[in-house]
């Protein structure tokens, strides 16, 4: 049997955090829903319990990719071999898991990213974000040697080598990006996009909403340069596609 | 360098020194840390006292006077040990973060514990 885990970080998200798991449940029965509490000062942690999902509340405010990460060890100390992210505020369609699942199950890719520009979407982005992003995807492919289309992603599937990394020493605290595609890359994990639904946020206190545009430019292409000049080691596991 | 600035110095540079080796000896500021603050203060002393190092310095860097360089070497320790903080908090930024995942992970075991034995 496989043991998959949806892992939603979440902060003050309790107005949303209810009909995102509600839905999980609904197009992924298979899946253990756990809910990263990160700090919120609402009742996010309360209602997703109410809501079925095991709630881990993290002691103050980390950070979208350290509470990410909370998860991920979650995952691997629980044994669990495949993990989905999404986010806690409803921009990601839950509709959308098999079809991430898809390639970490045949094996096909360790990570599976669900990009928002694959397929003609409702997203719109504020300008300077959108530059950013079509800079870093760029950047992203021709590293990678493979078409990236949405590095910014919080929309992803993994498999045991994926979900090793990401709970290990270099996955970032704050918010992981092109430069964890190319981490990836440079550690002989395998990426694949697949389309996926993602809506406009519907509270502007989402992930990137803080994230002043020219600092996340500046602060990419450092970590990208820095990942370059880093010879990370990783110990990749065989593993033996699954099913749905 | 005039006599008065010497003493003006070496008295400063006295107090720091003192100062620093009290709050060790009271456990208020670990060794650790305290042996770059040492090192700038003894350098800076040497330098003052013995004043030909101090000139050969300047002119090998091409300062007029010879206060300059104190000033220059100073600003530069204390960059050092700017630099040295960060890398310290860095680490225990690092480490908090672990202590932190792994007290939820296990904050949420032991709930899950506590619930399992109130159902029996």
């Amino acid at each position: 049997m496989n043991r998959i885990l949806t892992i939603i970080p979440a902060y003050n998200e309790e107005e949303n955090i209810s009909k995102v798991i509600a839905e999980i449940k609904n197009y992924c029965r298979q899946t253990d829903i756990i809910v990263i509490n990160d700090g919120s000062e609402d009742k996010t942690g309360d209602v997703a319990t109410s809501a079925g999902a095991v709630v881990i509340d993290l002691p103050y405010n980390m950070g979208y990719g350290a509470a990410l990460q909370t998860g991920f060890k979650y995952a691997l100390r629980n044994n669990y071999q495949y993990v989905v992210q999404i986010d806690g505020d409803g921009q990601h369609e839950p509709a959308d898991i098999p079809r991430l699942l898809g390639p970490v199950f045949s094996g096909e890719a360790d990570v599976v990213v669900g990009s928002r520009f694959l397929v003609a979407n409702k997203y719109k982005a504020p300008f300077f974000r959108k530059v950013g992003m079509k800079i870093f995807s760029f950047l992203a492919s021709i590293i990678t040697r493979r078409k990236i289309t949405d590095p910014t992603s919080g929309y992803q599937a993994l498999n045991i080598n994926g979900l090793e990394f990401y709970a290990g020493e270099y996955y970032p605290a704050d918010f992981p990006d092109a430069d964890v595609i190319i981490m990836l890359h440079r550690v002989g994990l395998k990426v694949k996009e697949v389309p996926v639904v993602m809506y406009q946020h519907l509270s502007n206190k989402s992930m990137h909403a803080g994230l002043k545009p020219v600092y996340y430019i500046f602060k990419m292409f450092l970590s990208i340069f820095l990942t370059l000049l880093r010879k990370d080691t990783f110990e990749k596991k065989v593993v033996m596609p699954g099913q749905l | 360098m005039l006599f008065k600035q010497k003493i003006f110095a070496l008295l400063m540079l006295l107090a720091i020194i003192t100062i620093i080796i009290e709050l060790v000896r009271r456990r208020k500021l670990l060794e650790e840390y305290s042996w770059l603050w040492i090192l700038t203060g003894t350098v800076v002393a040497v330098l003052v006292v013995w004043y030909d190092p101090l000139v050969f310095i300047s002119k090998l860097i091409g300062a007029v006077l010879p206060t300059t360089t104190l000033f220059i070497f100073g600003i530069i320790f204390l960059l050092l040990i700017s630099l040295h903080y960060s890398i310290k908090i860095s680490t225990l930024t690092n480490q908090v973060k672990k202590l932190a995942q792994e007290l939820a992970i296990l904050d949420q075991e032991l709930r899950e514990q506590v619930r399992g034995n109130s159902d029996v």
